[in-house]
């Protein structure tokens, strides 16, 4: 079946990205619930989030969630108008630099402290 | 054969019945989350950062209900979604009936385990004044 279009890789990016951010939903679900004990459990909790290693994996899930919803959106629109077919290439590219557009202050807000450049 | 090669692997519209009710599930729920998880992100992220929020940053913001119903459907929408989400896929790879029933029967509970988790939260956080 694999037909080395940009297609195939958006839906495979979409399956990967739909698995990996429902897994962060559980872990994030948990991490909430520590509200419930009390603020020293819930800070000592969100310490998680504030280490160094962790911004890569945080860049990472806004990336994945990005993705998934800028392509979703794509699905949608060839699902309610089959006719958008014909410009699914168009598509996929001005998405894709969107995307990166919208990225690049992501990656400058998140891991900017981390590698010093603010 | 496929109408064309992006359209490998998405689900095609259901022809009724529950699948035809779950494809339209998905696709409404991703509509309503757009916005919200776009929202949520923003205000996170963006505006504040994992750096800054804390407990007293949640308590906070959850003075006011609103924000209380923001998070209460952005959970239920992103859990019901994902779990449905992960119902089709589980589907393309387990094929015997037995064993996709006992998936079936994993989703509902770690759905109804982590829906009430988050909503508990949600629902009976108190926070003692000057807090
Ligand atoms: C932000 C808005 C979102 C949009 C626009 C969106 C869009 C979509 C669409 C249109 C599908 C159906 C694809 C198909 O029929 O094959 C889908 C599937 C899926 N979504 Fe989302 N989604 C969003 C958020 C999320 C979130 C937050 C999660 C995780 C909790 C998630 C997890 C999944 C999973 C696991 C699938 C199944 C993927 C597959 O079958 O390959 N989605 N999404």
């Amino acid at each position: 079946m694999y037909r080395g279009s940009p297609g195939m890789l958006a839906w495979v990016l979409h399956r990967i990205t739909g698995v990996a951010v429902l897994l962060f939903l559980f872990g994030h679900i948990i991490e909430t619930s520590m509200l419930g004990l009390g603020p020293d459990a819930y800070n000592r909790t969100i310490e998680i989030y504030r280490q160094a290693w962790f911004k890569p994996i945080e860049f990472l899930l806004v990336a994945a969630v990005l993705f998934h919803a800028g392509n979703g959106l794509i699905v949608m629109i060839l699902d309610f108008w089959p006719n958008a077919t014909r410009v699914y290439r168009r598509m996929f590219w001005i998405g894709a630099g969107v995307y990166i557009l919208v990225l690049l202050p992501v990656a400058y807000l998140i891991l900017g402290k981390v590698v010093g450049l603010r | 054969m496929r109408e064309a090669a992006f359209r490998t692997g998405y689900q095609e519209r259901p022809a009724g019945g529950l699948p035809l009710f779950l494809w339209f599930y998905i696709r409404v729920s991703a509509l309503a989350m757009i916005g919200l998880v776009i929202g949520h992100l923003y205000i996170m992220h963006v505006i504040n950062s994992t750096d800054t929020i804390d407990f007293q940053f949640v308590a906070q913001r959850f003075r006011t209900p609103f924000w209380r119903a923001y998070d209460l459907l952005i959970l239920l929408f992103a859990l019901s979604h994902g779990l449905i989400g992960l119902r089709g896929i589980l589907d393309d790879y387990i094929h015997h009936r037995g064993w996709r029933a006992a998936a079936e029967a994993a989703l509902w509970i770690v759905g109804i385990v982590f829906a009430a988790l988050g909503a508990l939260v949600l629902f009976t956080l108190q926070f003692s004044p000057g807090s």
